[in-house]
Order: C-alpha cells, then structure tokens, then sequence
C-alpha cells in the first residue's frame, strides 16, 4: 500500500460500492488492516476506524446517541439549579452505559478461545476502564461541582469504584476456613482503612478480637477510634468548620493512642493507627495495596485533610503524584489528564483525550454535556467553530462511513448549528442506496431538512436505476417525485417509442392515474392525453376524441416526430360523419396543420408518399362537406 | 405499560415476528424472529423471552430477549413471516426468497430452500419488498413489480405474474385463500384473483388524485372485507373493498411513514401502527354500542374521516367499529406504546398480549402486558 500514492487510492475505492473511505481526511492517519507484503495485487481494505464495526462498542454508540438526543432537548429556560441533578444524572447514564459495554466485552473476552480476539476485547475493557474513569472524575469536579466536605465523600466513591478487587478479596478470605488466618486477612483489613470503609474494617477486626483474649483491650480501643472517626454529613445541621473541630480532636485521640504506643506490641494494629493518623511513609509502604496515586492522594486527604476545598485539590494531586510515582520517569498519558482534571484544567483534558484515544466519541459526548453545564468557555476555534462543534462533527463525520450508524449521525449534525447542515448535505449524499426503502428513508431525512437539492440528485438517481431496468413506471414516478421536468421528458418519449414499436400502451395503471402531476412536462402531458385519446376513441365517443385530438394538435405539445401518427390517426375521425358533420372546424384545423404537415414532409425523405396521399384526399373531402355544410343555410 | 426496556442488539432491526403458537395451547408467544438490515453481514435471529410458566426463573432474565441463534442472510431482510412452527421465509434485497428451517432440539437455522433470483432487474437486483404465507403457498413481491406465487415443496414458482405493477410493490397479505392483495408506491390498493388467468388486477381502490405511496396493509381478521393500509404521509386508511373506490376513513396517525400496521389477531378492535417517525401507535375502537357507529354524529379532531354509508341489507351485527364514519368523540383511543422517541420503529408484531418491535436505533422492545 505504500506505493500506492494517496490520489490513486481514492480513486480504486470509489469504484467499490463499500463505503469505507467516502471521506478521505489527508489529516487524520489511516490504519491498515490485514495488510500483506507489497508487491501483491490485491485491494487491501482499509479502516480508518476499527472501533465502529466492533458489535459490542456499537451498542455504546446506539445508547449513547438516545442519550445526547434527550440532552439536548432539555430546555434552556429552567433556572440552572434545577437543571444540575438532570445534568447529574445524564453523565450517570452514560456512564452506566460504558459500564455495560465494558462487562459485556469482559465476558466476551473471558469466554472467547481465539487469543488474538481475547487481547483485542482485553484492551478495549482497559480503555473503557479509563474512560470511566477519566469521566467519573470530571462528573464529580465539573458536573457536579460538589463543594468542600462533600467533595472528599465523591472522590472516596470515585476511588473505591474503581478498586473492586478489594471485595473479591474480602470474599475469598471470609469463604475460608478460618478467616482470620487467611494470608490475605490483614491486607483485607487495611484496604478497607485505605479507602475509609470503617465499618466494614471493624466487621473482620471483631473476627480477630473474638480470638485473641490477650490483646482484648488493643481491640476494643482501635474499634473505638474506627467508630468515632467522623464523617461529613452533607444533609447535617452542622458546619464545615464544626465538622472540622470535631475532626480534629479525633486526629489528635488517635495521634495520641499513637505517641503512648498503646498498639506498639501488635505490629498490624499500630499500622493501623498511622494509617489513622495519615502518616505519609506509611502509606507509601504500601503502594501494592493502593495500587494508584490517585487511591493515595484520596487516602491522604482523607486521613489528613478532610474538609480540603476543591480549589486546593491540584497542589496536593502534584505531590502525590510525584511521591508515588518516584520510580518512573515519566507520568501515563491517563496520570496526566487526572492530574489536568484536579487542575480544573478541561480543555487540557479534552485535549489530552482526543489525542489519546482513536476513536471521538468520548471527548465528543463529554465536550457536549460539559457545554451545556456552561462549563467550556467559548473561545472559537481558528476555523469557524467552536470546540464542542468541531469534536461533534468529527465524531459523527466517522460515523457516517459506517455502513450503519450514518443514521445516528443525522442527529449529530442537527445540534451542530455553525456547520451541521452542510456537512449533512454533502454527506448524505453519498449514503448507497441499494434498495427503495433506503432511499424512502434518506429522503425523509432531506425533507424535514428543506435540502431540496439532495431531494432532487437522489430521487434522479432512483429514476436512472429504474429506467436501466426498463421499469418506466417507476422512473416516471421517482422523476414525478424530484419535479425534474428533463428527465420526466425522457421517459416520456420512451413511452411513446415502446407505443410506436409495440402499438399498445404500457403501464396503464400510472398513466391514468397521474393527476396534476401530468403537468410536470409538456411530453408527459401529450402521453396522458394521447392515451385518453385512445380511451375515448375505443369507447366510441368520436366526438370527445376529436375534440382532444385537434387541441392536442394545436396546442404544439406533440414531438414533431409525432405529428405524422396524429394526422394518421385523424384520417380515419375525418371518415367518421359526425365530426364532419357536426365539427366543420376541426376538419378546418386539421387542414391547416396538414398544409404545414406537407410542405414539411417535401423536406424530409422519410414520410411514406401513400399516407400523405390519403390523408390529402381525405381532408380534401372532407373540406367539401365541410364548406357545403357550412354555407348551408338553415332554412 | 410496563417492562419496555431496550435491548441493545448492534443490528439495525428490519423485521419482528412472534412465532405462531398452536391455538390449543393458550399460552403467550415467547420465542420471536428478527431480521436487520443496512449491515455487511445481515442476519435472521430468533430470540425467546422466557417462558412464564417455568417456575424459579431469575427476576432479570424476565422479558429480557436471549439469543438462541442466528444465521447470516445475504442482503436486507425486507420481509419475515413464518411459514408454520419451524420454518421461516425471508425476502431480501437480493432478490431472493429463502426458506429457512429453525431447529428447536439443537437450536440452528439451516436453509431449506432458495429461490435465488426470484426478483430480479435486466441490470440490477430487484429487491423482493414483501412475503406473505398460507402454508404451503408463499407470495411474494418486489420492486419489479412482480407477483409470484410459490409452494414451499416446489422447486420452481407456481404462478409468475409479470409486470403487475408498473411501479414498485411494497406490501402484500391474503384477503382470501385466493385472493391477494398488494399496494405501491403510487398509492394504490390492487386485488388479485389467483383463480382467473389474466395478469391484471381484479379491482384497483386508490385515493383520488393522490399518489402517495402506501406501504403496508393488513386485513381484519374476521371480516375479510376490512383492511388497513398505511402510508408516506403516516396516513392510516381502512377500506372496504365490497365497495367504492376510495377508503373509509382516513385518520392521520403519524408524521412520517407508516411501515407496518396490524389488527390484533384475536381482538381485532385494537390496531396497532409503526413509523419512521419513531413512534408505535396502539389504536382502541369503543365496542359498538346498539346503535351502528356510523349514525353517531360528531367529529373527533384527531381524525379526518368520510361519511359512512350504511351497506344495503348488511347485517348490522357485524359491522365493525373501523368502519366509522363521523363518529364522536373518544371512539377511538390512541396509546404511545414507546418509553421515549427512538429512531424508526421499522416493524411490529402483536400475539396475545405480546407484543414486540424493531427500531433503526438497534434496539428491540418486547412489552408482555399489551392491555388487549
């Protein structure tokens, strides 16, 4: 594929009817799937997303999208205090979604036995695991907004929903023989300290304490200071700064319990207590457990700085950070857009994410419903629009070279004011249309957009295909549809040339039955008359018939190839009495056109000399009786 | 309404049908068809949603479609009926006409039959638009605007009638054991006479003056001279086709196409309609009172309806509450059956008091407590 330059690719794949490049971005890079080595002939697909045509993210995509649609019709007038829990509970819903992706794809990984598909599903669960991550945080910070006391209560929740190993190992200890012998006992115990889950805590120490008759006491001292240690009640009558002096003089009990090593024999309880207390060290002693500097900034504030304000949260992230990961050189691409989102910093999230992951949708959603929080400032992006948009329209310009999805897209375009309708006109207009209720489908689309243009080149496109199968009817309907009088024209003529060729009318159900739509071109008009022509002809009501044929004559909206059939299918009228008889003037006028017919026809060299002859005895006749008739006087 | 949740099946949904069930055992249908459409590799896929009579059954699995099995189909399934408990036949933009046999004992679908090309175009696929059954005859219909008649142990088709239609054919269903009934996109309703050799229709009942195209009719189940069609313009007419050349009633019923519409099977005062608009409609008509409906006066402003006329010498007991005319207020009852807007609901299907529906937001809804 590489030596294949960019101009040439284009041009292969237009000939496929696979839409997988119809939008060939220069700017955004290209993988290759299933590449092999060069120098073979064959067309390689390529894929510029892989994430769309997984089964299980596409369901991500199908949710996610009912969710934004219900987003943004949620009115702007409420007053924004109202609006908050809606915002709330919008961002728990996508969440709940990405969840759901996430167990689905964990069981399909687990239970698939293809290895290569085991890493691939394994990989898309780590990246949905961020992306839950990253959103639950923003949720917590931004969406939210939760003020000092409440804040550090989200952010143990955010913590310990993302550490659910802990309760597997609770699980698997307590199923035991003997829990409190369990290898894994103490560290269960710590970690529910770790993430402040105090009651649970003193549930496995009182197992402990059951057993152990010489350190009764320890026991019954630590499980006093675990169930005083207090804990912010948002919905309380009592102060931040009341919380504060109550929280205080609990550090100092347990800093004091510390200094008079009243746990100094048993070396799990007096761990405990410094944990208690917040001693650093200790806590970096145990980076295993915590696994995350995020699980240890969580764990420090709570045990040093409880009622720490959100504006404060990044000087303490840096720090925490940096003492945790003083191994590495360098901080993940997911620490850093963590450490962005405790500086408040979004755009540098967003930024950091779009550049992260492969696929729009997350940073697009977000973007979004940050934007309606008010959150984004709206500073415009150099080409036009502003970040929400651009993100928006990135994200549904790939989905609408998804051979599916496209329809989600539509929706996507709609919220975009600046640019959504032109990138919805350009694009839909090369969604394939292999079947008619597609193209019903697309045009409803362009209808309720007023895209009359995109109305027009589809229905023509429809009207092509019908007419390349010889289905004349349909052509003329979908032509009728488009109000596109040039090819309503053509197939009009043809119609005639099957009459010419096959003496009989085809399709008589649509020709009958047009209706004003007749009038859409001056060719269809003369088919739908010449046929009621016919009509009345074979019903025998020769006068009707005349009538019609001498307007039809002379209104001119007969072809010229046309007329000689008109004056051929009037002589036998002209034999008939009673238009003689009773219509000197249409013999009249058809005299006068047979005048015209005749000096025309001594041009051209195909008329057959015999009909011309007949027709010009019979009008000469004709003209008799006509003028006898005439100069009759009624008596 | 309860229990109308989503599931999420990363397939747009095209077409849904309950399986029948047999009518002496009285029990709810809980095993349904699906076919997609739009995707590289379609596929028909049946699901069952649980049996109600099985005891000690997990609260979450209730009403929650599982997958028993699927199998890849070559092209948009535009069209799903089942032929009788085991075998289903689908219409694809292919073309073709498959006959598909579901086996219950190892759960698999293999093909038992295929006409290939049955629609076809001298340069294109004809999309086959429509299939209706009566086992073992299968109608079908396209784009082509042919009307083929099949035996499902036939090889070859029994009966093709070439250019029934000048323009494309969307819908078909039984009026009679011979007779059919088909509409197109230029809005008209034709009946067809399998009995009599010619090729063009016995009747043709059209709007006047109006082309819109109509994609799906139905019939009621016990009058067979009543059917329902639904259009373009989310029109719901109901016709009698004894008589006169125009509907009955007309009610504007959606703001987008109609895609399907369906009388209860068993309580046929009760219809149900779906469209592009994202809705799922369920109509109730008042039970007929002792004075025929049709010499009710007033207006309900929800419907533009023509005056009724009474049939000559007809047996008042059986007129049926469709055939309205003016008709007062709350005669008929409208129920959205959907939680929230979707994309289009492309298909439904009413057994029982089951009901279940595709939309092109990849999503089924089974709601088993249809108020019927």
């Amino acid at each position: 594929l590489d030596e294949l330059d960019r101009q040439t690719l284009c041009l292969c794949l237009t000939h496929t009817h696979t839409p997988f490049l119809t939008c060939f971005n220069s700017y955004l890079p290209v993988c290759v799937s299933g590449a092999t080595g060069s120098g073979s002939s064959l067309i390689h697909v390529v894929r510029k997303d892989e994430d769309i045509y997984s089964p299980i993210l596409r369901k991500l995509f199908n949710e996610s999208h009912h969710i934004f649609v219900g987003l943004q019709t949620i009115r702007e007038d409420l007053p924004s205090k109202n609006k908050k829990p809606q915002f709330v509970s919008i961002s728990k819903s996508y969440r709940s979604v990405i969840r759901a992706c996430m167990e689905e794809l964990q069981q399909v990984a687990v239970s698939t036995q293809d290895a290569e598909l085991a890493t691939q599903y394994g990989n898309q669960v780590s990246i949905l695991l961020a992306i839950e991550l990253i959103w639950n945080l923003c949720e917590v910070l931004f969406i939210d907004a939760v003020p000092a006391g409440s804040l550090l209560l989200h952010l143990l929740d955010w913590v310990r929903l993302h550490k659910a190993d802990v309760d597997e190992k609770a699980r698997e200890v307590l199923q035991s023989e003997s829990p409190v012998e369990h290898h894994g006992y103490w560290d269960v115990v710590v970690s529910y300290v770790l993430q402040g889950r105090l009651e649970e805590a003193r549930q496995m120490l009182a197992k402990q304490a059951a057993q152990q008759y010489a350190d009764k006491n320890m026991y019954k001292l630590m499980d006093n200071l675990l169930s005083k240690m207090p804990v912010y009640n948002p919905g309380s009558i009592h102060t931040l700064t009341e919380f504060d002096v109550k929280w205080r003089h609990w550090h100092e009990e347990v800093d004091r319990c510390l200094q008079d090593k009243s746990f100094a024999s048993n070396v799990h309880l007096e761990l405990i207590c410094k944990i208690l207390v917040g001693d650093e060290d200790t806590l970096l002693e145990h980076k295993e457990l915590l696994s995350t500097w995020y699980h240890f900034l969580v764990t420090r504030l709570l045990f040093a700085h409880p009622t720490i304000k959100p504006t404060e949260l990044h000087y303490y992230a840096q720090s925490c950070m940096a003492m945790f990961l003083d191994s590495r050189s360098a901080p993940e691409t997911l620490d850093s857009i963590l450490l962005a989102a405790f500086d408040f910093d979004i755009h540098q999230v967003i930024k950091d994410c779009s550049i992260a992951l492969n696929n729009w949708w997350f940073v697009a959603h977000l973007t979004d419903l940050l934007d309606h929080c008010k959150l984004l400032q709206s500073h415009n992006l150099h080409f036009g629009s502003n970040l929400r948009e651009f993100l928006l329209l990135e994200y549904a310009s790939g989905l609408f070279n998804h051979h599916s999805l496209w329809q989600l897209a539509v929706d996507y375009f709609d919220h975009c004011p600046e640019f959504g309708r032109v990138y919805l006109e350009l694009h839909i207009e090369r969604v394939p249309l292999d079947t008619e209720r597609k193209a019903l489908k697309v045009l409803r689309i362009c209808e309720q957009r007023q895209m009359p243009e995109q109305v027009r080149s589809i229905c023509k496109i429809m009207a092509k295909r019908a007419l390349r199968n010889n289905r004349l009817g349909s052509a003329l309907s979908w032509s009728i549809r488009a109000k596109d009088a040039a090819f309503a024209t053509l197939i009009s003529e043809r119609f005639l040339q099957d009459y010419c060729t096959r003496g009989t009318f085809s399709d008589l159900d649509l020709i009958d039955n047009l209706g004003p739509a007749m009038l859409l071109s001056d060719r269809l008009t003369f088919l739908v008359k010449y046929h009621e022509f016919h009509k009345l002809y074979g019903e025998k009501c020769f006068t009707e018939a005349a009538k019609l044929l001498l307007s039809l004559i002379t209104a001119k909206i007969a072809p010229r190839s046309f007329w000689m059939t008109l004056l051929t299918d009037a002589l036998p009228l002209l034999e008939q009495k009673e238009v003689s008889q009773t219509h000197p003037h249409l013999s009249l006028g058809l005299y006068d056109l047979t005048v015209i017919c005749v000096f025309w026809s001594f041009q051209e060299e195909d008329i057959e000399l015999t009909k011309v002859e007949l027709l010009r005895l019979a009008l000469a006749r004709n003209l008799a009786k006509a003028i006898v008739k005439e100069g009759t006087v009624d008596a | 309404m309860e229990s109308t949740n989503a599931k999420y099946v990363s397939q747009k949904i095209s077409k849904t049908r309950w399986r029948p069930v047999s009518s002496s055992a009285l029990q709810q249908p809980h095993i349904f068809a699906t076919g997609s459409w739009d995707n590289e590799d379609n596929k028909i896929s049946i699901w069952s949603i649980g049996d109600h009579g099985l005891p000690g059954m997990e609260d979450e699995l209730e009403g929650d479609p599982q997958l028993l099995c699927e199998y890849r189909h070559d092209g948009d399934v535009l069209d799903l009926q089942f032929l009788d408990q085991d075998r289903i036949v689908t219409a694809s933009s292919t073309g073709a006409v498959t006959i598909f046999h579901h086996h219950q004992n190892s759960q698999t679908i293999s093909v038992a039959r295929q006409w290939a090309r049955a629609h076809r175009n001298p340069c294109d696929n004809a999309p086959c638009t429509g299939v209706v059954c009566n086992s073992p005859e299968i109608v079908t219909v396209g784009e082509d605007g042919r009307i083929i008649l099949f035996r499902a142990d036939q090889e070859g088709a029994v009966r093709i009638i070439e250019n029934a239609d000048s323009n494309s054919i969307h819908a078909v269903t039984f009026l009679r054991t011979t007779e059919i009934l088909t509409v197109n996109s230029i809005g008209q309703l034709k009946l067809w006479d399998f009995r009599q050799q010619s090729s063009s229709p016995s009747q043709i009942l059209s709007l006047t003056g109006d082309r819109v195209p109509l994609h799906c009719v139905a019939r009621h189940p016990n009058q067979q001279h009543i059917v329902a069609t639904g259009g373009q313009d989310g029109m719901l007419c109901v016709w009698d086709v004894r008589q006169g050349n125009t509907p009955f009633s007309l009610i504007e019923a959606h703001s987008a196409e109609m895609w399907e519409v369906h009388f209860h099977p068993t309580n046929p005062d009760h219809l149900f309609t779906c469209s592009e608009d994202g809705s799922l409609l369920h109509w109730e008509t008042a039970s007929h009172s002792d004075m025929p409906s049709f010499l009710q006066g007033g207006r309900n402003n929800s419907m533009i309806s023509r005056s009724a006329m009474a049939p000559a010498g007809g047996n008042q007991s059986l007129i049926s509450a469709w055939l309205a005319g003016d008709s007062g207020k709350g005669r008929l009852e409208t129920t959205h059956m959907l939680p929230s807007q979707t994309l289009s609901v492309n298909s439904l299907d009413v057994l029982g008091q089951c009901l279940v529906c595709g939309t092109d937001e990849e999503a089924i809804f089974v709601n088993r407590q249809v108020p019927v």
